[in-house]
């Protein structure tokens, strides 16, 4: 029961992701919505960061803005978990406070 | 689970309106209490009845109206933003002195005190903005 | 007036954050979140705010605002005193990456590590950022 973080914005525009993992304490989940999927994709120039994140915090991205964005669940950074809206609901559940990252 | 929601963010400009209902709709279907959705900052402007989005693609306002009339949800607008926005009940018109009201149904102009009430009272606040 | 400790019945005090991680003026959110605060003070949380990345700006000495035609707010950090808001966190590193100094503060404030923001971030039941 830690606290769950939900980022919204590019790596590429704002250092919003970069703030998140650096409060973010070790077991925390971290989910990616809108642009903030961007993020979760293989191939970027913010891959190194993120596979840092992995490793102390649980990640999952938003399935419907990834496809609304044109990328695939399989080119989804290993360790990333993709999930709906419900999924989204049940992971606010799960954890005992939400901090948007704006 | 009983829910808050924070809608910082205008409609159509942003994305955070369309993730905040996304969100409260999934909610709604798990069965959990969506117990107020708060409108603030440019967010207020979800309420305005006034807004006529092409005929193909999503109407937001209408969108929590029918939200509020099918599963009682309280919206609200957070008076003083609305006031600096143009957002007007009947009521707040009339003590304005403007000619006309814009607000839709199954939205109602209130306090920020709306929004503290409901970090208070519910299990979970979520924040939707920019 | 009774104070919080000797309310009883359902008097719940809960722990609210305000998150502030942007600068003001460019946009409303410093602004509004202020004024969020302000209410807030009246309900008998426990209120602190925080003040992290382009947040810290809010609380620059020496604004103002003649010559944008905006009103400056910032005297307003000096007020929440006393409405008994006295929990205000400042992000050392965010303060240091910005070649800040607490000297450049305009009110009292904690300035804390990012491990110690982060743990106290955690300590809390809402979190509100605007």
């Amino acid at each position: 029961m830690s606290m769950l973080h939900t980022v919204n914005k590019s790596p590429f525009e704002r250092n919003t992701l970069a703030a998140c993992i650096g409060h973010a304490l070790p077991g925390s989940a971290i989910l990616l919505i809108e642009d903030g999927v961007y993020a979760a994709v293989r191939g970027t120039s913010h891959e190194d960061m993120v596979r840092g994140a992995i490793a102390e915090h649980t990640l999952y991205v938003l399935g419907p803005d990834l496809l609304a964005r044109g990328m695939k669940p399989e080119q989804v950074i290993e360790g990333i978990s993709v999930v709906d809206y419900g999924g989204f609901v049940d992971l606010t559940e799960q954890h005992e406070r939400v901090q948007s990252w704006l | 689970m009983k829910y808050g929601i924070l809608v910082n963010e205008g409609p159509y400009q942003h994305q955070a309106s369309d993730t905040a209902y996304q969100f409260a709709k999934a909610a709604l279907e798990k069965g959990h209490e969506i117990f107020r959705v708060f409108f603030y900052h440019d967010g207020v402007n979800n309420g305005t009845r006034f807004g006529v989005p092409p005929q193909d693609d999503r109407n937001i306002t209408v969108r929590w109206t029918e939200m509020a009339e099918q599963h009682g949800v309280d919206m609200v607008i957070c008076i003083a933003a609305a006031q600096r926005r143009g957002l007007l009940d009947e009521g707040e018109a009339k003590r304005q002195g403007k000619d006309g009201d814009n607000i839709a149904p199954g939205f109602r102009i209130s306090g920020l005190g709306q929004l503290i009430e409901a970090g208070i009272q519910c299990d979970r606040l979520v924040v939707f903005g920019d | 007036m009774s104070e919080p400790w000797e309310e009883e019945g359902p008097g719940t005090i809960k722990k609210f954050m305000y998150v502030n991680r942007k600068a003001p003026y460019g946009t409303i959110y410093a602004l509004e979140s202020l004024e969020v605060v302000l209410i807030a003070a009246a309900f008998e949380q426990d209120v602190s705010m925080a003040f992290l990345d382009d947040g810290v700006y809010q609380l620059k000495k020496g604004q103002d605002t003649a010559g944008i035609g905006m009103k400056n707010f910032s005297p307003t950090y000096r007020a929440l005193e006393g409405y008994d808001v006295e929990k205000l966190y400042v992000e050392a590193e965010s303060l240091a990456e910005r070649g800040l100094s607490e000297d450049d503060l305009l009110v009292p404030v904690e300035v804390m590590g990012r491990e110690a923001l982060a743990a106290l971030m955690d300590e809390q039941d809402v979190i509100l950022s605007f």
